[in-house]
């Protein structure tokens, strides 16, 4: 599946929560508790995105010239938010993770967690995916 | 007393009607920012609508109608905070002006290498990068009194701090975090014992309760205007006169000289000598609606209010399983810092909103004191002249469901 694939799922199942603030919240709590356990010992500093109010953390590895992310986040909102980076990310190559651009966020009502406000990180997310592909390009 | 007159004010805040995620809006970020009443926002518009002009120096008719509008606003100030004279009334643009306006100055004169500073462990960053700056520029010891797990001042602690290099203590009257109300009386009638110059935030203290700088007997008060109804981007520093005589100014450029020439520049007097450039008339003038609203109501009856709805939130919150409040001294308002045992604040945070529900999430600018409580952050609650027990009822009702998820 390619990343634009992906997002396009993405978007289309936040159409039934219609941009409703309270159903996006608790749609991303939903998504994020159904992430695979994350290793406590991977919660280093080497790993940590730090957020203003949350902390994730985000790990890789790298299988046939794919990279393979997983992580964890100290709070519920924040790690549905991950769930579905990884999802866009995980299992591309460097080159395809590089070259995406995350137009789901705008489709989503998704918006606020990114630009203005630092309290959430997205964008720092964002940003931690896109370290890891260009130092394995 | 007459009966709080709570559905007239709030009537007077347009946005208290605003509807936030298809709930009304609770407003419960007060300490952050107030919201303003009309008369606050039509005043500033009507500045500029009908009579927008540089003050001061104009001539014509314009410039004659706000320079005393804005200096209306000087002497109504000094009446509210019974200082001496409008001399002692320098306007900037918030606490954190004041405080690096009265740090910078008193480091080019008054403190030098090995001069002593104390401050407390619950001051807001405002109150301790500045005093960090000085320290380090001119060699001085930034002294810290501890702070109780109550979230109390230590006066012994404090009196154990005095030195005879101790040349000035800042303190916030009322902690933003904790709610904290600290015995500044008391601490100020110590430093005055020694010497010692008295500096009190009252960023928190200025809507909540009455304020006489004379009976206190501070040698600085500085407040904002934004936390007491009034508009962003004006505050106030009250400095005794006889200091502020002495001081250097904080910035240099126009309306603080007397002359000016290439050799030398003399200036200007109280206050002006520490107001630089154009100030910001519009919202200088918005604040004196502010002031005007808060005396109208009358400081007592508000202060009465926000007891008694200080008293209902602390009830109600204590009653709920699983919630911790950080900060819970004797003497405090209406400032609630809490943590939720399965919850974390920043998604508490988005979830009350998702309910209309405002509250702040986060350190609240005190780092400090939140590694000393050993926690990154806290959801808040703060309390103003309009809230009211059904407000905090349904904030407790949202709260209760979020932690049973």
């Amino acid at each position: 599946m390619t990343t634009t694939q992906t997002q396009n799922d993405i978007v289309e199942d936040f159409k039934v929560l219609e941009e409703d603030f309270e159903m996006t919240l608790n749609y991303l709590m939903e998504i994020g508790e159904k992430m695979d356990d994350y290793d406590e010992e991977l919660k280093s500093d080497d790993n940590l995105v730090k957020g203003c109010q949350s902390k994730v953390w985000l790990s890789h590895e790298l299988k046939g010239g794919k990279i393979f992310f997983s992580g964890d986040s100290n709070t519920s909102i924040t790690k549905g938010l991950l769930s579905l980076l990884i999802k866009i990310f995980s299992g591309q190559t460097p080159e395809d993770i590089l070259n995406t651009k995350l137009y789901f966020i705008n489709k989503t009502g998704l918006c606020r967690f990114i630009g203005t406000q630092r309290s959430n990180g997205l964008e720092a997310m964002e940003n931690k995916f896109k370290i890891i592909a260009l130092s394995n390009k | 007393m007459n009966k709080y007159p709570l559905k007239k004010i709030r009537d007077d805040f347009p946005i208290l009607s605003s509807k936030i995620n298809n709930h009304n809006l609770v407003y419960f970020d007060n300490a952050a920012t107030t919201q303003k009443p009309k008369s606050v926002i039509d005043s500033i518009s009507n500045y500029y609508k009908n009579y927008n002009a540089n003050i001061h120096r104009g001539i014509h008719t314009l410039a004659e109608k706000a320079t005393e509008e804005f200096e209306q606003t000087r002497s109504l100030i000094k009446n509210f905070i019974g200082a001496s004279s409008t001399k002692e009334i320098i306007f900037t643009r918030g606490t954190t002006e004041g405080l690096n306006l009265i740090s910078s100055s008193l480091a080019k004169f008054h403190l030098k290498e090995g001069d002593e500073i104390i401050i407390s462990e619950m001051e807001h960053h405002s109150n301790i990068v500045p005093w960090q700056m000085i320290a380090n520029s001119n060699k001085l010891t930034l002294k810290v009194i501890e702070v109780s797990k109550e979230g109390e001042i230590n006066i012994d602690h404090f009196k154990s701090l005095i030195t005879d290099k101790t040349k000035l203590v800042s303190l916030v009257y009322i902690s933003n975090t904790l709610g904290t109300i600290n015995p500044v009386q008391n601490i100020i009638k110590i430093c005055s014992q020694h010497n010692i110059i008295s500096v009190i935030d009252g960023a928190q203290s200025s809507a909540h309760k009455k304020i006489n700088v004379k009976s206190l007997n501070c040698d600085f008060y500085v407040f904002s205007a934004h936390k007491m109804y009034g508009p962003t981007g004006v505050g106030v520093v009250f400095g005794k006169e006889k200091i502020l005589e002495k001081m250097p100014p904080y910035m240099g450029g126009g309306e603080m000289i007397k002359d000016v020439s290439f050799s030398k520049t003399s200036y200007n007097d109280l206050p002006y000598k520490f107001e630089a450039g154009t100030p910001n008339i519009g919202d200088v003038i918005g604040f004196k609606e502010a002031i005007k609203y808060i005396e109208d109501i009358g400081i007592e009856n508000i202060e009465s209010h926000e007891i008694s709805l200080k008293k209902y939130a602390e009830k109600a919150l204590n009653n709920i399983d699983g919630i911790k409040i950080v900060g819970t001294a004797k003497n405090k308002i209406g400032i609630f810092s809490f943590i939720t045992k399965n919850v974390h604040y920043y998604d508490l945070g988005l979830l009350l909103d998702a309910k209309g529900i405002a509250l702040r999430t986060g350190h609240h600018c005190t780092q400090p004191l939140m590694d000393k409580f050993d926690l990154d952050g806290t959801a808040r609650l703060s309390l103003a002249i309009y809230n009211t027990t059904d407000e905090i009822d349904y904030f407790v009702d949202s709260l209760i469901k979020l932690m049973k998820r």
